[in-house]
């Protein structure tokens, strides 16, 4: 086994070698040397110099990484899956291991309704053909270059036209390892002209030895008319670790909504949503939540680009730091030239409670059309002392009434999850990690 | 059940209260009235546990105990309740949810099981009736969006949930109309017992048209000044304050 070990040489310096035992003989072979090369141009791993992870030092989280190669499958029982305690009611699941489609656990939605694949079975596909490695600033993200040369494997999820999928599907990612792992799963969702989908995905290890990195890219398309609804639960123990690039593609009249609730243990999370809204009229929703605790460091890259009129796009994140965590949010709405009457609202609040925890959060708007409404603020705070005092007055202990605070500023967040099991699962989760650390 | 001693306290640094003596026993309902910035709703900080109030000088007794020495949940606890002047609104907090933990913290504290969801309900809808509470009111967030008049009421029907053995009522007339203020006082009226006792801070006497005092104490320029029966707050109404300050004035050693 090829071995990327942690000594005088970089991780970065081995990379080459790797590519070129990788890659031999792997689907798609010049996407992924177009690709290496690019991550090359970039600088390979961005550093705390480049502007957009000024705040998020990566390069420790690779320095003891072994391996990019996937141990051996090993066999997953349905009790095992029942005690990831992820599993929701009424979806269509499908559960991948280290990217990888798990049929005997899956159970997928009806194929006249949708086309449920390995990403390396796809190529075929003329969905497959007509978007895959197609989205728009790929090319300027390291990681999303770094996971197109390496990727292994993923899901290619086409939902047909008019489909209107009577169950959400329900992405349960595990991830397993023998050695500390760099692993880069690759998906392609579409929904169709006039389809209708929603999509949850959650994630954990499962008998996992060492660190894993997990570098994944989401490409994601909806058609004109479609609606397409992903709910990203970030879960998992603190031996993951998350760097996610979702990229969308929005055509006319499409909707698309995203719910992001980082309440994970793992040290980093970065997640880059780019929202590319490339015809008229259509609607985003960016919802996201995130505790951060001990040492974590969660960051959300946002950026929405209106390049057409008549969109409107809605973002609203919030979070929670405490301990000596850090939270980064950075949120671009990029209004273009052409992209007249865009109406895009962004804000981002959130609550500091440890004096060790800290936020770096930047609002960006870049407006070149002269007839828009746009607005976006973010605040940092504390808990409101006033309604501390009242529910302490009330006999509620100090733990237990910061507890219930922080769940309320979460609130206007859950309360747009439009699938109850989904809310019920996201509060219990944030209530369990809460109280977990607020007890420590 | 509250006994307060030459009781000082300031904020930031401005002394507010002055030598405060009080002795409240049970089965008694003792009001005090007070021009404004006299210390009544500091008075009412300092015994609920504000942090922003620092204690200086003097002593509170509550059962025996030292106040002082608690955290304003253990304060809650052991039986204090405060109503307050502005209750906040908290978003998101259910106000069900809310009253139930706070029941069931409290039965925590004195050794008690949690209660059970029916007992919890079946209480909760006998309290509504005795308090003309709305029940709609129950399944929103902890006074979101509640008139005036709503929140104080939630803060009664609140009382009649946790039981008190002492509660402050710090200027609980304030911005209600006719209708919430007899609807309060009733409320009142009826958890009114042999076992616990009642401090009502108001400005004005109307309130206490409906709750009839056992005492009244004026409180001024953070002493009390003067002390008597409900017929007190009558000549107060009539006179006004200024005459009590006169009256002051004249008694203060000339510094």
């Amino acid at each position: 086994m090829t071995t990327i070990t942690n000594n005088t040489t970089s991780l970065y310096d081995s990379l080459p070698a790797q590519f070129s035992t990788l890659a031999n003989g792997a689907q798609f072979p010049e996407a992924r040397k177009a690709a290496f090369a690019q991550f090359q141009a970039l600088g390979g791993f961005p550093t705390v110099k480049t502007e957009d992870w000024k705040y998020t030092n990566v390069i420790p989280f690779f320095r003891n990484l072994q391996t990019l190669e996937l141990p051996q499958p090993i066999a997953i029982s349905a009790e095992e899956l029942e005690a990831t305690e992820l599993l929701l009611p009424d979806t269509y699941r499908i559960v991948l291991l280290n990217g990888e489609l798990q049929p005997q656990l899956s159970d997928l939605p009806p194929a006249k309704q949708a086309t449920v694949l390995k990403l390396s079975e796809a190529g075929n596909e003329p969905a497959f053909t007509a978007h895959f490695n197609k989205s728009k600033k790929l090319n300027e993200h390291h990681f999303a270059q770094l996971n197109t040369a390496f990727f292994t494997n993923g899901l290619f999820i086409e939902v047909k036209a008019k489909a209107q999928l009577e169950k959400p599907i329900h992405i349960i990612h595990l991830y397993h390892n023998t050695s500390s792992l760099l692993l880069n799963p690759r998906h392609l969702w579409i929904a169709q002209e006039g389809a209708a989908v929603q999509i949850i995905e959650s994630a954990a290890g499962i008998g996992q030895a060492g660190a894993i990195v997990v570098n994944s890219v989401i490409e994601a398309v909806t058609a004109e008319r479609a609606q397409m609804s992903h709910y990203q639960l970030q879960t998992g123990g603190n031996q993951l670790r998350f760097i996610n690039q979702t990229l969308v593609q929005q055509l006319g009249k499409s909707l698309y909504n995203n719910y992001t609730f980082t309440l994970s243990e793992s040290e980093l999370v970065r997640n880059n949503l780019n929202i590319s809204l490339d015809d008229e009229r259509t609607e985003t929703h960016l919802y996201g939540f995130y505790i951060a605790t001990g040492n974590q460091l969660v960051d959300n890259h946002t950026s929405v680009d209106h390049r057409m009129p008549n969109c409107e796009s809605n973002e609203l994140y919030r979070g929670v730091l405490m301990d000596k965590a850090t939270g980064v949010f950075n949120g671009k709405i990029y209004v273009h030239e052409d992209a007249q009457k865009t109406n895009a609202f962004q804000q981002n609040n959130n609550l500091v409670i440890s004096p060790e925890a800290n936020i770096y959060t930047k609002p960006q708007l870049e407006i070149f059309a002269d007839d828009v409404k746009c607005s976006h603020g973010t605040t940092i705070g504390q808990v409101s002392d006033d309604a501390l005092f009242y529910l302490k007055a009330r006999g509620i202990g100090d733990a237990q009434a910061r507890s219930m605070l922080v769940k309320a500023f979460a609130f206007d967040i859950t309360a747009q999850v439009k699938i109850p099991a989904v809310r019920k699962q996201v509060e219990q989760i944030a209530t369990r990690y809460l109280s977990a650390a607020v007890n420590n | 059940m509250l006994n307060i001693k030459n009781l000082h306290a300031a904020v930031e640094g401005n002394a507010i209260l002055k030598g405060i003596n009080l002795n409240v026993k049970a089965g008694e309902v003792h009001a005090i009235m007070g021009p404004n910035g006299s210390g009544k709703s500091s008075l009412a900080s300092v015994l609920a546990g504000r942090e922003a109030y620092e204690v200086t000088e003097g002593s509170v007794e509550f059962e025996g105990k030292d106040l002082l020495d608690m955290s304003p949940e253990v304060r809650a606890r052991e039986g204090l309740f405060l109503a307050f002047q502005y209750p906040v609104e908290i978003p998101g907090v259910s106000n069900i949810n809310f009253l139930k933990t706070a029941v069931n913290e409290i039965r925590a504290y004195h050794g008690q099981p949690p209660m059970q969801a029916k007992a919890f309900l079946d209480m909760l809808k006998s309290k509504q009736k005795l308090m003309e509470f709305d029940a709609n009111l129950m399944n929103r967030s902890l006074n979101e969006g509640f008139s005036g008049g709503e929140k104080k009421r939630n803060d009664i029907f609140q009382m009649a949930m946790l039981e008190p053995k002492l509660a402050i009522m710090d200027e609980t007339d304030s911005g209600l109309d006719i209708d919430a203020l007899r609807i309060v006082s009733a409320g009142v009226n009826k958890l009114r017992s042999k076992d616990n006792a009642f401090v009502i801070i108001t400005h004005y006497q109307r309130l206490l048209e409906y709750i009839v005092p056992d005492f009244v104490h004026v409180l001024y320029n953070g002493r009390i000044v003067k002390s008597g029966t409900k017929e007190l707050a009558l000549e107060l109404e009539e006179k006004g304050y200024d005459w009590l300050k006169e009256d002051i004035r004249l008694e203060e050693p000339v510094q």
